[in-house]
């Protein structure tokens, strides 16, 4: 996973690598100010010298310059760093869904494809800039101090490692206990949200059964929930900082104490050893080197909450298409036959579990097919395999008498469109929305498909007319508008092969008819396929597929279903006797 | 797309450099309320607390003078070997930072219980008074609106409680005690290091706010890149059939480029901010060595060089709180402008209700209907007099409407002159194409809005004089976006009589037609419902609900028909539990589909909030007006 996630790094290796370092760097020069600034005190202030005076502090001055250059320089470097990061996370991840068949993408809900992408790149890039800097700077700061206090007093320095290791035990000792139970309030979060979100998605229903009382004490027990938990967890959290100041307060008086007895064998005199400038010296590292203990404890907390992010977009880049094109892609289609050879799917891949089974038929070019059956049983699972949406688990699919899997996917794809029956328009013109279909369209060409969809006229009545902005989703047109706009759309494919999945259950019948007469008048030579839940809509066609449980049940034309066929029977008596559909 | 998805605010986001918002004056009053209030005691105790801690780490910065000066100094001179005084002293310095260990610690645990406490009540509250709140509140809401105020809102509440407060407390007792002892040593000195941060202040602001300006940039371009994500990962399966991945990939690619660039510059702004803070400290330290070395040289206020060095720690610990405290402040505003949306919330008028004629269990004896305790199935609506006189009127769902006009806004009369009558156990179907007014109506009924003008007559009573919770208990609906709660399907049931036993559960669920698919789920009743039962199809879901209004058993009934294409067979059944729920009860429908309507008593067909024909199917179809065309197929309903 890190692997994966890591070659995400790509052209910001250089920043990523030049972070450290300039931290380092910044680091030596955080280390030695103190040191300086010791002596400056020592041996300038309180003996009155001034020019050491100025001497030293000229040098610390230089040394302050250098460490906000590195500062800055790291800074710098980070922020590049970690923002390239997200940005080729992000660019990764979009770019794998794009390759998406549609059985990766219904692996995956929208919601989730939406945070996978958002917050938790957000968080991986926080976590990042954490690794570069500041998970360098801690232990490096820790060496160096180290280093820099064994120089002053390698004796007094031993007190170091004796305290460290127990500060460090302690603190993972919390940090441990404390983990599980964030994890859990995490958790709780989550439920508290939901109960929100439930609430105001119902908010009517919990209204109309007077239930105000009932959702409020739900709410109140998720909230006390988190409120025990979240109170466990900082209770011991609260015990960081007094473990941290009595380490250092420990320190501090034991190096006095030792120090103490050096100074006085050594009568402060610098050549002979210790002296009371290496004490303040050495106090002000202890402080130092405690803190960032602290620190990397604090870092260790944060990147375990951010693992979680990092497996959920793990899991995105990792999953691969399972459609390929071929070697050899046919990049022409013939016309606009059809034929499904003893044709399986499932969309598991399970063969206990077919949607489809052994469906074989064939369709003329230029024929009109409608296609009839319950929810669930397998009407959008068949067409959807016409296009290649999903390979056949079993048979064959074939169009232009070609197998669908032998064709370039962009070339079978675009000869066979196909109205989703959840559709979707974009945030952009009505003419921006229409030109998915072609990009190239004319205006005229425009005006002829939504002529063709009984569009036109609607469009029309708009003030902007075909520069009506169309809003996210389509929000801003009823449901029979955004079917015929997605027809309009299709058509200005220019397909072989049309496929309407349910895209005219808003439309009326009037309308609904007109439509399948420009059809018939304007592309004759189109195959259409059309799946309907009213009989009106598929009556006409040359052939009727009725589809039960995966099964293909009967196939024939209106006149010889309704006197040969049971379903498709009793569905056309129970539209005609309801009247209006 | 109303995306009701929360947006948590990612976890240890900081907020530096966020732009300056203006805060309601009322706000940091109400919050320090809500905080002490019935927590006075501890917050003492936490206040206590930090004055130890910051007196022992004052003591601690100048223990490390006296230890020199006084100990370990003349131990030199002296040559005595005696190292007794100095165990005293570090014993006593021992005691003191022990006292401040302990205090952190009380003054942590405190604080931790105080915050999560302050906030689980800020929570309870908000959410209690949310319940309360007319359903206009939500309309004029998104969900993500709301809901941030539980999550984001919350959280940096609690993050400015838990940590700022203590933080800015202990910062200012530092910052007051150095200052003394800072003046008392020097106050030449001291102006200088005032001056000094004064700079240091004005060269932050400049970061901040170059910063800021980028964060802004940034927010925006996150907000496009969002929105695009979320909008093409909608429509994935579109891109793919029109094999638009390529150009979709440059569009995206567009966007990421502009976030980048932005977070970039945010990032680097307020990276620079540690450095530039710690590197002007030490600059500072070397200023007033050399200012002070220069100072006592030449005998100018009475400085000595001990003075200065111990002048020169005390800066030291002077610019740290007040570093601090300038990265708090930021977060101090976060949190104040989150509170103020909070209490906005909170403050937010709840629904109005005078009504005082209350639903009461009844019985008749002797033919007189009198009030009783025992749950009779006979209700009765109670409504006490001016006059001390109490009369009881029984339950039987008429409903009348003279002459109502209804906004939702003002100004923008949705329905006009709207008057029916509705007898018991009638059937009243609303038809007429979307936003024609069906729904307002059914939603005056149970007074989710209060009717601009005209009367509204439940049994004959007003319903206005009736109290909203025993209104809407006579009331059952069942709601064409079906909405269901995480739980078992029994609890989802039981959610219309929360003291339904499991047989009148499944008696409710058999008349509905339920019965049949929820025996079949892998553990019948008890299965767990997620995400709106996201686990059953759209006419399973539809069959609950039914069900949960059935459980609920009232008088009156309002239906409104899924929209949404059930098949054919799904959709009888469904039918079919409706009419088992119409059964012997008033009911008003909401028909989107005109084959449910045939046997209503009466079909309204509304049109702009008007009521434009009325009478039975038989009747409007001889009349050949606009609900025989729609009849005919000649118009779209929706």
């Amino acid at each position: 996973m890190i692997k994966r996630l890591s070659r995400c790094v790509r052209e910001y290796k250089r920043a990523s690598i030049l972070t450290p370092l300039f931290v380092s760097l910044e680091v030596v020069m955080e280390v030695l100010i103190p040191y300086y600034m010791g002596k400056l005190l020592d041996l300038g202030v309180t003996v009155g010298d001034m020019s050491y005076i100025l001497k030293s502090g000229g040098i610390l001055v230089v040394f302050c310059v250098l460490s906000l250059t590195f500062g800055v320089l790291s800074g710098k470097n980070a922020a590049t760093a970690s923002a390239g990061f997200a940005r080729n996370l992000r660019h990764d991840m979009f770019y794998n869904v794009q390759s998406y068949s549609f059985s990766n993408i219904d692996r995956f809900s929208v919601a989730s494809l939406v945070t996978r992408l958002t917050t938790d790149v957000t968080n991986l890039q926080n976590a990042y800039q954490m690794i570069i800097r500041i998970a360098v700077r801690s232990p490096m700061m820790l060496v160096f101090s180290l280093v820099m206090a064994f120089r002053v007093n390698h004796r007094l320095s031993l007190i170091f490692l004796c305290v460290l290791p127990l500060l460090a035990l302690g603190l993972a000792l919390i940090v441990r206990n404390a983990h599980p139970i964030f994890e859990r309030v995490f958790k709780t979060y989550d439920v508290l949200n939901r109960v929100v979100s439930e609430n105001l998605h119902g908010i009517r229903v919990v209204k109309a059964f007077v239930r105000e009382k009932h959702e409020t004490e739900k709410f109140n027990t998720v909230s006390e929930k988190i409120y025990k938990d979240f109170v466990s967890a900082e209770k011991l959290l609260a015990l960081n900082a007094p473990l941290m100041q009595f380490s250092s307060y420990a320190t501090m008086l034991l190096i006095s104490w030792f120090g103490a007895h050096l100074i006085y064998a050594s009568g402060n005199i610098p050549d002979q050893g210790m002296t009371t400038g290496d004490l303040v010296i050495l106090i002000s590292y202890s402080m130092q080197i405690l803190s960032t203990l602290m620190m990397l404890s604090m870092i260790f907390v944060m990147l375990t909450l951010s693992k979680a992010s990092a497996q959920r977009i793990y899991e995105v880049l990792d999953e691969t298409s399972d459609l390929h094109n071929p070697a050899q892609p046919v990049t022409q289609v013939e016309d606009g036959s059809i034929v499904f050879d003893h044709v399986s799917f499932s969309y598991a891949g399970d063969k206990d579990k077919l949607c489809l089974k052994d469906a074989s038929f064939r369709i003329e070019s230029g024929q009109t097919v409608g296609i009839l059956g319950a929810t669930g049983a397998g009407k959008s699972t068949l067409v959807q395999l016409i296009p290649r949406l999903y390979d056949a688990t079993e048979g064959t699919v074939t169009v232009g008498g070609v197998d669908v899997r032998d064709y370039d996917l962009d070339t079978l794809r675009s000869k066979v469109a196909m109205v989703l029956q959840k559709n979707v328009l974009f945030s952009g013109t009505i003419k921006e929305n229409l030109r998915w279909g072609n990009e190239d369209a004319t205006d005229e060409e425009l005006e002829e498909a939504c002529r063709l969809a009984q569009a036109d006229e609607f469009i029309r009545t708009f003030p902007d007319g075909y520069d009506t902005h169309i809003e996210q989703g389509g929000a801003n047109v009823s449901g029979g508008q955004k079917q015929r706009l997605c027809i309009a759309r299709s058509i200005l494919q220019k397909p072989k092969i049309l496929i309407l999945d349910d895209s005219t259950s808003a439309v009326d019948t009037k309308t609904d008819a007109l439509i399948r007469r420009a059809f018939r008048q304007s592309i004759p030579d189109t195959t259409k396929i059309i799946i309907a839940q009213r009989v009106s809509s598929v009556e006409h066609a040359d052939q009727i597929i009725v589809l039960e449980d995966g099964r293909i049940d009967a196939i024939g034309t209106h006149e010889t279903l309704l006197a040969s066929n049971k379903i498709y029977k009793e569905v056309y008596d129970s539209q005609t006797k309801g009247g209006a559909h | 797309m109303a995306q009701a998805q929360p947006r948590p605010m990612p976890r240890g986001q900081n907020f530096r450099g966020v732009p300056k918002q203006k805060v309601k004056k009322g706000t940091v009053k109400r919050l320090l309320r809500e905080i002490t209030h019935g927590n006075l005691l501890r917050l003492s105790l936490v206040v206590l607390c930090i004055g130890v801690t910051a007196a022992a780490s004052v003591s601690a910065s100048l223990f490390l003078k006296s230890l020199i000066n006084d100990y370990i100094l003349p131990l030199v001179q002296r040559q005595t070997g005696d190292f007794r005084p100095l165990f005293g002293a570090l014993c006593k310095m021992a005691a003191i930072y022990l006292a401040g260990v302990l205090a952190v610690y009380v003054q942590n645990r405190t604080m931790a219980v105080v915050a999560q406490g302050v906030l689980k009540k800020i929570r309870n509250e908000m959410f209690a008074h949310m319940q309360t709140l007319p359903i206009r509140y939500f309309d004029r809401r998104t969900h993500g609106d709301v809901m941030s105020h539980y999550t984001n809102d919350a959280d940096t509440l609690r993050q400015m409680i838990s940590q700022t407060v203590p933080q800015t407390i202990s910062s200012f007792v530092t910052v007051v005690a150095v200052f003394i002892s800072m003046v008392a040593t020097s106050w030449h000195l001291t102006i200088f290091v005032i001056l000094f941060i004064a700079f240091m202040f004005f060269v932050t602001g400049k970061v901040a706010g170059q910063s800021g300006k980028y964060f802004v940039k940034q927010q925006k371009a996150i907000g496009d890149v969002n929105g695009y994500i979320e909008e093409m990962m909608n429509g994935q399966k579109v891109v793919k059939v029109f094999c638009r991945e390529e150009r979709v990939k440059a569009d995206f690619d567009q966007k990421n480029e502009e976030l980048y660039e932005n977070t970039k510059q945010a990032n680097r702004f307020a990276n620079n901010l540690g450095p530039i803070n710690n590197n002007l400290g030490h600059l500072q330290y070397v200023l007033v060595a050399i200012l002070g070395g220069v100072l006592a040289t030449r005998g100018i206020g009475g400085l000595n060089l001990g003075a200065v060095a111990s002048f020169m720690q005390l800066s030291r610990s002077f610019v740290m709180p007040i570093n601090q405290f300038s990265q708090q402040l930021n977060a101090v505003v976060m949190a104040m402008a989150g509170a103020e949306r909070i209490f906005d919330l909170m403050d937010e008028q709840p629904e109005q209700d005078d009504g005082y004629v209350t639903l009461v269990n009844a019985e008749k004896k002797d033919g007189v209907l009198t009030e009783t305790d025992r749950h009779t199935g006979m209700w009765a609506w109670k409504h006490p007099h001016g006059d001390g006189t109490v009369t009881y009127t029984e339950l039987k769902g008429e409903v009348r409407m003279f002459d109502v006009d209804f906004a939702y806004i003002e100004g923008k009369t949705v329905l006009h002159n709207i008057s029916l009558y509705a007898e018991p156990g009638q059937k009243v179907a609303f038809v007429g194409a979307t936003g024609a007014g069906k729904t307002t109506i059914t939603n005056l009924i149970n007074r989710f809005y209060d009717i601009a003008d005209g009367k509204i007559r439940y049994d004959g009573i007003n319903i206005n004089k009736i109290r909203k919770s025993d209104l809407r208990r006579s009331l059952g609906i069942v709601l064409q976006d079906v909405n269901l709660f995480t739980g078992t399907v029994k609890e989802n049931i039981r959610y219309g009589n929360l003291d339904a036993t499991d047989e009148q559960i499944i008696d409710a669920a058999k008349k509905a037609n339920a019965h049949g698919f929820i025996s079949r789920l892998p553990e019948g009743y008890d299965t767990m419902l997620t995400s709106n039962g996201a686990n059953l199809s759209q006419g399973q879901r539809q069959l609950i609900s039914i069900a949960r209004a059935a459980v609920a058993d009232p008088p009156v009934m309002i239906l409104d028909e899924a929209t949404s294409s059930i098949d054919t067979r799904t959709e009888a059944l469904v039918q079919k539990g409706m009419d088992a729920l119409m059964k012997g009860r008033t009911v008003f429908v909401i028909a989107h589909r005109l084959s449910t309507v045939q046997n209503a008593d009466v079909i309204m067909v509304l049109d702009h909030g008007r009521i434009i024909e009325r009478g039975t199917h038989e009747m409007l179809i001889a009349e050949g007006g606009t609900y025989a065309k729609l009849y005919q197929g000649a118009f779209e309903l929706e």
